[in-house]
């Protein structure tokens, strides 16, 4: 699986990331070989959305590197989409909100238009198409950022809590685009502090507290039994600071 | 009180008969102030958003400097531009003290600042939200600004209509500069002043209708254009 993806392996290598004299990301290594889905895993403050936006390079390093296969950060974000915790939508439709992306990537308008349709199909939104995107529930605005992101057809997708605010229901829904997204073969990277989305979703886990990584190890076997005394605390629902 | 309802009636008669002097005044003031917020905005509307967007040594000072232009007296515009525009100013030799076009540069100069700091900070706050969305797909500068514009369009046509109606309302300026001259560069304002010091009220009172309608139909505009982009955006 690996071989087929361009931007792996996803190489971060003693990365720190300090914000107004505070150290948020310290010193963090890891690779990940895989495809398939890749969990963020952490209470609130860890540092995940913030390694989530080092990995993008929206966020310059304070030290250490992070390479996408044979590229620097910077070089690939066009070849990556992210979607944040709260929905960033503009102030158009639903079809619009796509089409800003695509025309930022200069498509034609025809393909833009078979783009868009294609898209909101995917996410099951073709009926709220012309729809100003800000009226739209919860669940169907994250639905249309994710929707947004598949239209660029990224190789890489990183999400940021993105059902941190939203209910059962409309999580239900969103879960079900990004697992579609990993299953299409793209690499999905999502930061969480829900133990249970976790399980739900993830192939792989990495462990994070206080802007340091304690655990990375396949889901499986960090469900059944992390080896980072914390990290068990945290799967059996303790609340852990 | 006869001299009041005589006024009243004499306005009544000047609005009703559509009077062609007062018509040509009318007319006048609309075109100096339209020009005047036409040209403000096409300057004003990207330097705003350049301001918002781009961090340079001073910024905060231009800030400030435009938020403090906004309350510039009319009446140091139009002395000002006077003593530019003056025969012996150094641009008298273009001849245009006492024309519309003085009068339409004038109106520029108060309504630029208005439209330029509300444009800032339309951009500034919508940016705080927009701004890791436009950098993940990759949006170069142009491309910000005019996704920003575009998206702040309702209140930034607010601030556009909040600078007309500045303009229109104004006779510091436009008199000193314009000097009211007949069937040349008198406008509502600069009429009302003079008719009313001759002792020729109905004519002041029928442009001073007028242009209470002309304020109460721009704000009107403004809250339908607010409501109307309310509901489709927001």
């Amino acid at each position: 699986m690996q071989s087929q993806h361009h931007m792996l392996p996803l190489v971060v290598n003693g990365v720190s990331y300090v914000a107004n004299g505070k150290a948020i990301i310290e010193d963090v290594s890891f690779t990940i070989h895989d495809a398939g889905l890749t969990i963020l895993l952490g209470p609130n403050g860890a540092g995940k959305s913030s390694l989530l936006k080092l990995c993008h390079g929206l966020w310059p390093l304070s030290s250490g590197s992070i390479r996408w296969g044979d590229a620097d950060v910077q070089d690939v974000k066009q070849k990556q989409a992210m979607v944040f915790q709260r929905p960033v939508l503009l102030r158009r439709s639903a079809a619009e909100n796509v089409d800003h992306v695509l025309k930022l990537r200069g498509a034609s308008s025809a393909e833009r238009a078979r783009v868009i349709e294609e898209s909101l199909q995917w996410a099951g939104l073709a009926n709220i198409a012309d729809m100003p995107a800000r009226k739209l529930s919860g669940g169907e605005q994250q639905s249309l950022t994710i929707a947004r992101a598949w239209a660029l057809n990224p190789e890489v997708l990183l999400l940021d809590e993105p059902t941190a605010n939203l209910d059962p229901a409309a999580t239900r829904r969103v879960e079900d685009l990004i697992r579609s997204f990993a299953e299409a073969g793209k690499k999905v990277i999502m930061a969480t502090h829900n133990i249970a989305q976790a399980r739900r979703l993830a192939d792989e886990v990495l462990f994070l507290n206080h802007g340091r990584l304690l655990e990375q190890a396949p889901a499986e076997q960090f469900m059944s039994g992390p080896s980072d005394p914390l990290a068990g605390r945290f799967i059996a629902g303790e609340l852990v600071e | 009180m006869n001299e009041f309802s005589n006024a009243f009636r004499t306005a009544a008669h000047l609005l009703v008969e559509m009077d062609p002097g007062l018509l040509e005044v009318v007319l006048l003031s609309l075109r100096v102030s339209l020009s005047a917020v036409i040209l403000a905005a096409v300057f004003a509307l990207p330097l705003g958003a350049f301001v918002a967007l781009t961090p340079f040594p001073g910024r905060r000072g231009v800030v400030i400097l435009m938020n403090a232009m906004m309350s510039l007296p009319p009446v140091v515009v139009g002395l000002v531009i006077y003593l530019l525009l003056s025969r012996t100013g150094p641009l008298g030799t273009t001849g245009l003290l006492f024309t519309p076009t003085a009068m339409i540069i004038a109106q520029c100069v108060l309504v630029f600042p208005i439209i330029a700091a509300l444009t800032r900070q339309t951009v500034f706050d919508l940016h705080e939200e927009y701004d890791e969305y436009l950098r993940s797909v990759g949006a170069g500068t142009r491309q910000k600004i005019a996704t920003l514009l575009w998206d702040g369009r309702a209140r930034l046509l607010t601030a556009i209509l909040a600078g007309f109606g500045r303009a229109i309302a104004e006779v510091g300026a436009v008199i000193i500069v314009g000097g009211n001259i007949l069937h040349s560069t008198r406008v509502m304002t600069t009429t009302i002043a003079l008719e009313t010091s001759k002792g020729d009220l109905g004519m002041a009172l029928g442009l001073g209708i007028i242009l209470v309608l002309i304020a109460v139909a721009v704000n009107t505009a403004v809250v339908t254009i607010g409501g109307g982009a309310n509901q489709r955006t927001v």
